[in-house]
């Protein structure tokens, strides 16, 4: 790889400088280390950590946060991401309990584990489920802990061998089938009918005794809700297969519909969209699951109970599929649902859903008149699939818009409609807000229709342009080249 | 788009060689290079291991996607093309030469015969389009 | 009502750009026995008591007091400028940076996470992080099954428990066999590894504190075929040779030592390092280096085509979100204290653990063992391990990480110190285990 020119931004690497330090740990005098652990246990040479001032550190990672898009900057609407304001509130909540251990005895943790005990209740009260793990790390997680109990389930019942294949409808998110595919089953896709809903009929013919489950999520990935899940529950039910809930587009309607009323038997959250808990550029997320009771034999481990001496974790689940994951769960994040649960009540939530639904509409509209394609001309739920004009493409909408401040919405995504765009605006957007991205939009349209050149150099004041992927692909560069740097230590 | 006369072809994008000594040659053809975009790594079959046509045993990746390559007959990899390792884009630049997967000693001689000729591929294209 | 934005006139203005009558009119298609049941749920609350509610349950949490406790996580130092600069908003509030062009601040920090992780195993490419060390052993040992095409698994006992029981659920899974071996005097004998074995796991330190043999332990996998996973306490690497040096091809482990909370267990990361030659079986996100249109350098997800959102059912794992803010809190704790600051962590641990240890033994208490430790080791009671961890919590002490029966030790707790630990600490845990009638010598009747 090419060296560092003076105008690319430094690593912090290059920023070290030998014998510099920020952070000071308590000292104390060295110990005989060879003597302790055994010469033969220790490295010959440390590792090459940065050696940086603590100013320089501030510097460092101040100006990278200055280099990276957030929610609090601007408008960020991908489609079944939720990208909705994170609360501040909430950091000083988690605060609150962050200092304790794990493995401290139960009677010093009665706050945070009567907390999750509630929260058990609360998402299970949301979702109408009758029992709930708050274990899953992500919605990938609480994906395979469904599906790994619904395998159990069929086990149980001696249908295991004979039911080794999942149906996932067309317009699933990728981990939908690599969940299924974690868990042993093989993947079946269900096309979708021209209203955006999953083909009840084809999906009645891939019906049968070797089908352990359905996946679905609902409203769907193209943000119409599956009006005939009723008849979907009742099918699959009759054929012997559990249905399993992608909680991906919750937001669109919590506190009016429940999952579980659907005809659901398994149900995964996702805390970082619905319940606002950060991002964090890419994680920790939280996946709970909710599960009906004839599930609930095969719930992970702990639950947290609560017993006359006080709450504790339990591991007392006759059929558990077993531990997901160390400890109770992203406590952290579990506490930030618990405290927007408690911030709206009912009525908030019910809000919630109502405004996400309204504004993905207006936005449609407004999209609509901006010159944008809508496949799916109805009424949509919390998000929407648009599509540029013929012979534009949307990835270079994507990258102009970019220049606009604004982060564009999920591209190439859902794969059933070509040049997908998916927008989900959330319900925390103002209308301004939402009239700025549609002008925006639309005069992307009208420069490209001017310039054809314009759009594919797009974008062009951004920290960076369009990059090199192939390169990244072909030639992986994935961590520093230390040799590279003259006077570096060995 | 290319589609040479001398070779055979699968309604999934695979190119068969004419038989010679009982062994053929396979690689993708220039339509799907084109809808692949830019090439970025190839996983191979092992030499040696025995292929059902219609099995996938090879993937050809982009940086967006990852495509299954199908056998298009039946037989043993007697062959594969490691200058793809380093070259992948070879793929991209000659999809009929320089860019060949594998080759395959063929089960049954008269396998290939049964594929698609370039006429019938070319039809085939035109329907997916 | 918090957080929205609209004014009824908002609502209206809304609603007849829409073409509807009303909110509810949106929901209309759903079927109507679906729409609006009832939902027991608390009452709304205020800023204001909605705080006091939580403080007032942070009252029953007792963080506070000397804290001893291991097994998996543990308090260490975290310079107030590490949250500091880890949890600004633009790192809190971004998603997966799937536009890089607007993201080169996450993207780059996981170059440099990589770059660090890879540096502290000696092994040649991270992931930009897992869940947690449990999770990311489950996944490594999915990618030895991948990689090797075997189907069994073998873990050494001295593996965290809870680690070899998240194992068992993601490999019962697909069938993959899991055998464990034994530990002999605390530690992992050198086992006769067989043709049909896809990996060795063995944890370094091990869940009782004992440093293990790895060089040895990873020949015998090698000499099979099998590959060596090594779970290990990145902290520990400051000091310990790294797993890259005794021929390791992977490492995993949960990164908390390295610079988040310990948060009643969660949210922490895993993280997962490989030998060159599993690069294409790496599960999770990567970041790499390129260049943009004008040459400047710049970062990137790649090599993408390895995971769900491409592959879909065939990809290397389901794994979409990775544990981003908290392997950067890491990043930019590693940064704070540079290789000084981490060598005299760790050197601190060793140091207090050791003095513990000693004090102990001079009590007469009956450490386990022989085997050498780095800042746990396992110390036999003669009550249950839960009920020494209750009685001490009661005495203001938190230590005593309970010793399953599947060890054959006995009654046995596992002690931890870091630098945090002070002299003065010590002797409150040591007078604390006096009380508690834990010492030889120590008279009944007492607390």
């Amino acid at each position: 790889m090419a060296e560092a020119t003076s105008r690319d931004f430094p690593l912090i690497f290059e920023r070290s400088r030998p014998g510099r330090r920020a952070a000071r740990p308590p000292r104390f005098d060295e110990p005989d280390l060879a003597l302790l652990l055994g010469e033969d246990q220790l490295r010959d040479a440390p590792p090459r950590l940065p050696e940086v001032s603590e100013l320089d550190l501030v510097r460092h990672f101040t100006q990278l946060a200055h280099r990276q898009f957030s929610i609090d900057g601007n408008v960020y609407p991908l489609g079944s991401c939720t990208m909705k304001y994170n609360p501040k509130v909430h950091e000083e909540a988690a605060r609150l309990f962050q200092d304790l251990h794990p493995q401290q005895a139960p009677e010093t943790a009665q706050g945070t584990l009567r907390l999750l005990y509630e929260l058990q209740r609360d998402l299970g009260a949301l979702t109408g489920m009758d029992a709930v793990s708050l274990q899953p790390a992500a919605g990938a997680h609480g994906e395979l802990t469904g599906i790994l109990m619904i395998r159990a389930y069929h086990r149980a019942r001696g249908e295991g061998e004979q039911r080794r294949v999942v149906l996932v409808p067309d317009g699933a998110h990728g981990t939908n089938p690599a969940t299924a595919a974690m868990a042993g089953y093989r993947v079946v896709e269900i096309p979708s009918d021209d209203r955006g809903e999953v083909d009840l009929e084809a999906f009645t013919r891939a019906l049968g005794p070797e089908v352990a489950a359905v996946m679905l999520t609902n409203p769907n990935t193209v943000g119409v809700f599956e009006t005939r899940i009723l008849e979907i529950a009742r099918r699959a039910h009759e054929a012997g297969a559990q249905l399993y809930y992608d909680g991906a587009n919750l937001n669109a309607i919590v506190g009016r519909v429940r999952p579980g009323d659907m005809g659901f038997d398994v149900v995964h959250l996702n805390l970082h969209k619905t319940f606002t808990t950060p991002h964090g550029g890419g994680g920790p997320g939280t996946g709970p699951v909710g599960v009906k009771a004839h599930l609930a034999e095969f719930l992970p481990v702990p639950l947290v109970v609560d017993e006359e001496q006080g709450y504790r974790l339990s591991e007392d689940v006759p059929s558990s599929i077993g531990r997901m994951r160390s400890f109770v769960g992203n406590v952290g994040n579990l506490i930030r649902a618990y405290a927007y649960i408690r911030t709206l009540g009912l009525e908030g939530l019910r809000r919630v859903s109502g405004h996400a639904v309204l504004n993905a509409n207006y936005l449609r509209v407004r999209m609509q008149q901006a010159g944008y394609t809508i496949p799916f001309d109805r009424l949509n739920m919390h998000e929407f699939v648009a599509r540029p004009p013929e012979g534009v493409h949307t990835l270079d909408v994507a990258k102009a818009l970019l220049d606009e401040g604004m982060h564009p919405m999920t591209v190439y995504f859902p794969l059933i409609v070509k040049e997908a765009m998916m927008v989900e605006p959330t319900e925390t957007e103002s209308l301004e807000t939402l009239d700025a991205y549609a002008e925006a939009l639309g005069a992307i349209l009208e420069r490209a229709a001017e310039d054809d050149g314009y759009l594919p150099g797009a974008p062009y004041h951004t920290p960076v342009r369009r990059l090199d992927e192939v390169r990244a692909a072909r030639q992986p560069v994935l961590s520093y080249a230390f040799d590279e740097e003259p006077g570096s230590s060995g | 788009m290319q589609i040479p006369d001398n070779l055979r072809y699968t309604s999934s994008h695979e190119w068969v060689s004419a038989p010679v000594d009982g062994m053929v040659t396979v690689g993708i053809t220039d339509y799907a290079q084109d809808q692949l975009g830019d090439v970025v790594y190839v996983e191979l079959p092992a030499v040696g291991a025995a292929v059902a046509s219609g099995d996938p045993v090879a993937v050809v990746e982009s940086v967006k996607t990852a495509s299954d390559i199908y056998a298009p007959v039946s037989g043993s990899v007697e062959a594969v093309n490691e200058a793809l390792h380093d070259a992948p884009e070879a793929i991209n630049d000659s999809p009929y030469e320089g860019g060949w997967l594998f080759k395959v000693r063929l089960s049954d001689e008269a396998e290939p015969g049964s594929l698609l000729d370039a006429g019938g591929y070319q039809q085939a294209v035109e329907k997916e389009g | 009502m918090p957080y929205l934005p609209h004014s009824e006139e908002d609502v209206r203005r809304a609603l007849e750009t829409i073409g509807v009558e009303s909110v509810d009119a949106l929901f209309d298609e759903l079927p109507a026995s679906l729409r609006n049941p009832d939902i027991d749920l608390p009452p709304a609350m205020d800023e204001t008591r909605l705080l006091a509610h939580l403080r007032s349950l942070a009252a029953h949490d007792r963080p506070e007091g000397p804290n001893f406790l291991g097994g998996g996580m543990r308090r260490h130092f975290i310079p107030s400028v590490t949250p500091h600069l880890a949890l600004q908003s633009e790192f809190v509030t971004a998603y997966t940076p799937y536009q890089p062009e607007v993201a080169q601040g996450i993207l780059q920090a996981t170059f440099e996470y990589q770059t660090m992780m890879s540096e502290l195993t000696g092994l040649a490419v991270s992931n930009a992080s897992m869940y947690d060390g449990a999770t990311a052993t489950a996944e490594a040992a999915l990618l030895a099954a991948r990689q090797t095409r075997r189907e069994r698994v073998l873990v050494s006992r001295g593996v965290h428990p809870e680690t070899r029981a998240v194992l068992g659920t993601y490999l019962e899974a697909l069938d993959i066999r899991i055998d464990t071996l034994d530990l002999e005097t605390l530690a992992t004998p050198v086992p006769m590894v067989d043709h049909d074995v896809a990996c060795v796991i063995v944890q370094q330190p091990n869940f009782l504190g004992s440093l293990e043999a790895m060089p040895a332990l990873t020949e015998a996998a090698h000499a099979a075929g099998a590959l060596m996973v090594a779970v290990v306490d990145p902290l520990s690497l400051a000091l310990l040779k790294p797993p890259g040096a005794y021929g390791a091809d992977i490492a995993v482990g949960d990164g908390q030592t390295l610079g988040n909370p310990t948060a009643y267990g969660g949210p922490s990361f895993g993280f997962m390092v490989v030998a060159s030659a599993l690069l294409r079986q790496l599960p999770g996100r990567l970041v790499g280096e390129t260049v943009d249109v004008d040459g400047r350098r710049a970062f990137v997800l790649t090599l993408q085509a390895r995971e769900q959102h491409i592959r879909r059912s065939k990809a290397k794992s389901n794994i979409c979100s990775n544990h981003q803010l908290t392997a950067l809190m890491a990043t930019v704790n590693l940064a704070a204290l540079g290789p000084q600051g981490l060598r005299e962590a760790a050197a601190g641990s060793v140091r207090q653990a050791h003095r513990l240890a000693d004090r102990l033994r001079d009590e007469g208490a009956d450490v386990a063992g022989e085997a050498r430790f780095f800042n746990e080791f396992t110390l036999r009671t003669r009550r249950s391990g839960s009920d020494v961890r209750s009685a001490l919590a009661e005495r203001g002490v938190h230590a005593g990480v309970p010793v399953g029966s599947e060890y054959g030790l006995g009654n046995a707790v596992v002690l931890a110190a870091t630098e945090l630990v002070s002299d003065d600490d010590i002797e409150a845990l040591v007078a604390a285990l006096a009380t508690v009638g834990e010492l030889a010598g120590s008279g009944v009747g007492h607390g």
